[in-house]
């Protein structure tokens, strides 16, 4: 057990815009996210001592040091598996701090993934070595080429065994394009959507994913600043603890492509975060004031919701249409309107609005909001104040 | 047309036996055990030394997409994708060759079709008796 004064804080936050066209590199939008968030915190990015992003990233280590000014970096990590992982960073950043080996943490993520290349679109010039590719090898032939084509496959017996609907699909829509609606930083704010739009909306990929079941594509960067709670006392913010930061990777299980084991009904991967959650965190998933869940398509929401025990297998729809979701509900979901009203920065910026609710600084802030949950499929966190 | 399948020094055995018309997965030499998709050390043994093993070629929609937007690459027109739960209890990514919708539950039997570069992939017909 550690002190009380060695626990991980997230004491600082940054971001650029959310756009489809930053007209800058992604070099310079994760140096911007990367000063905003060392400016919200009162440190000098000169102190950065370690930091980690996505394998996916396009900005090397070195460059964020040039840019910087970051005088010496003494420990790094590059993490798989994509947006599923974006709460694994706050795993890293947390061992990275406790274990003494960091003072002060850089977590960031950059892409113009919509004006400089589309993520959501095949790409037919992959490397036959390619790492992780069973998504494209054992996929790509066959045409499903794209993440919601994956994603969608990997869902079907899920919806299939417990008659979830399009419509059902579109009130999960509907329910972060309302959040969204209301935060001025979100792309769609002040368009809200119903669930006739849902259903007027294209076929993404059939028989699951219509246009307004998706995340957007983004430009944009945001990054984290974490240290010690005896540091955290001399920043400029209030420091939100990391209570806890949990991750399971499972045998034969693939990274969006995910077909391969297990029934496709439960995410057992999920399931064990959520009870390492509980019991370092002393409070389930279940029982935090916000869930800030991971929503690259609507299936995940309900996926997730099982998955890390907010309802019982099966539920998850009925748990919805409860209205649990609202955000005077039960579970308030991710009040700046998620990845599909505010913007897909790979899902960091669902994290940095937990960030915020617990600061009692954001545009839909939840009253009285002491504790959150971010999750992402692989990998959960509980902050608090 | 469909696009030729990525080749790789671990997967090459599956592809190179849909050429012959054969439908195979990898076989773990000393423990037997089959693995899908191929790796270069079976998981349960460690060994290395690999083989393969023609499948039954039967199996049963588990689930299926149909990529619209956009339309599959290489295709004429966006196909059928199905997941198939084979027989020999491995599952594996393919298409169902039909006009009509598929659904989970359906038999489907395996079958060859050829790709943009004289290459071929296993693809699924319905089971009809
Ligand atoms: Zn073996």
């Amino acid at each position: 057990m550690i002190s009380s004064f060695q626990k991980a804080c997230i004491v600082g936050i940054g971001q650029t815009e959310f756009s489809k066209a930053s007209g800058r590199s992604e070099q310079q939008l994760a140096a911007e996210a990367i000063l905003a968030a060392c400016n919200d915190a009162g440190i000098d990015p000169a102190s950065i001592d370690g930091m980690t992003t996505f394998s996916l990233d396009n900005s090397d280590e070195v460059d964020v040091m040039r840019s910087l000014g970051c005088e010496e970096i003494k420990y790094t990590t590059r993490l798989p598996q994509g947006g599923a992982a974006s709460v694994s960073t706050i795993v890293h950043a947390k061992n990275a701090v406790e274990s003494g080996i960091c003072d002060t943490f850089l977590i960031f993520r950059a892409m113009n993934e919509r004006s400089q290349y589309r993520f959501g679109q095949p790409h037919h010039s992959m490397s036959p070595d390619a790492h992780s590719s069973t998504f494209m090898e054992w996929c790509f032939p066959f045409g499903a080429q794209t993440p919601a084509s994956w994603e969608a496959l990997s869902c079907g017996p899920y919806l299939h065994k417990y008659g979830v609907t399009s419509e059902d699909l579109g009130r999960i829509a509907v329910t972060f394009r309302k959040a969204a609606s209301t935060n001025p930083n979100a792309w769609f704010y002040e368009k809200p959507i119903t669930i006739e739009d849902h259903q007027n909306s294209r076929w993404i990929v059939e028989p699951t994913l219509r246009l307004l079941d998706c995340c957007q594509e983004s430009d944009g960067g945001v990054a984290i600043i974490i240290t010690r709670a005896d540091k955290a006392k001399d920043c400029k913010q209030t420091p939100v603890q990391i209570l806890g930061a949990e991750y399971s990777m499972l045998f034969n299980h693939e990274i969006i492509s995910d077909f391969y084991q297990g029934d496709l009904i439960r995410t057992e991967n999920s399931e064990i975060v959520a009870d390492r959650l509980a019991a370092a965190a002393g409070i389930a998933p279940k029982d935090t004031d916000v869930a800030m869940i991971y929503d690259n398509f609507t299936p995940q929401v309900l996926r997730q919701l099982e998955g890390f025990k907010y309802c019982g297998i099966g539920e998850a729809n009925d748990y919805i249409k409860d209205g649990n979701l609202e955000l005077d509900g039960k579970t308030p979901l991710s009040p700046n309107g998620g990845l599909m009203g505010e913007g897909y920065i790979h899902g960091m910026n669902n994290i940095t609005e937990g960030v915020r609710q617990m600061r009692g600084t954001a545009a839909n802030q939840i009253r009285n909001a002491k504790t959150a949950m971010l999750a992402s499929g692989v990998a959960g966190a509980i902050i608090g104040v | 047309m469909r696009p030729d399948p990525i080749k790789r020094i671990d997967t090459a055995f599956f592809w190179d036996a849909c050429e012959q018309g054969k439908f195979v997965v990898q076989k773990c030499e000393p423990c037997n055990t089959l693995w899908h998709p191929p790796r270069p050390m079976c998981p349960k043994c460690h060994s290395v030394e690999k083989t393969h093993q023609k499948l039954s070629g039967k199996g049963v929609i588990m689930s299926w997409v149909r990529q619209v937007r956009p339309a599959s690459y290489g295709f004429e027109n966006s196909p059928f994708v199905i997941l198939v739960e084979l027989n020999e209890g491995l599952r594996i990514v393919s298409n169902l060759i039909s006009d009509s919708v598929p659904v989970i539950g359906e038999i489907v039997e395996v079958d060859f079709e050829k790709t943009v570069g004289g290459k071929s992939v296993p693809i699924f017909k319905r089971v009809v008796d």
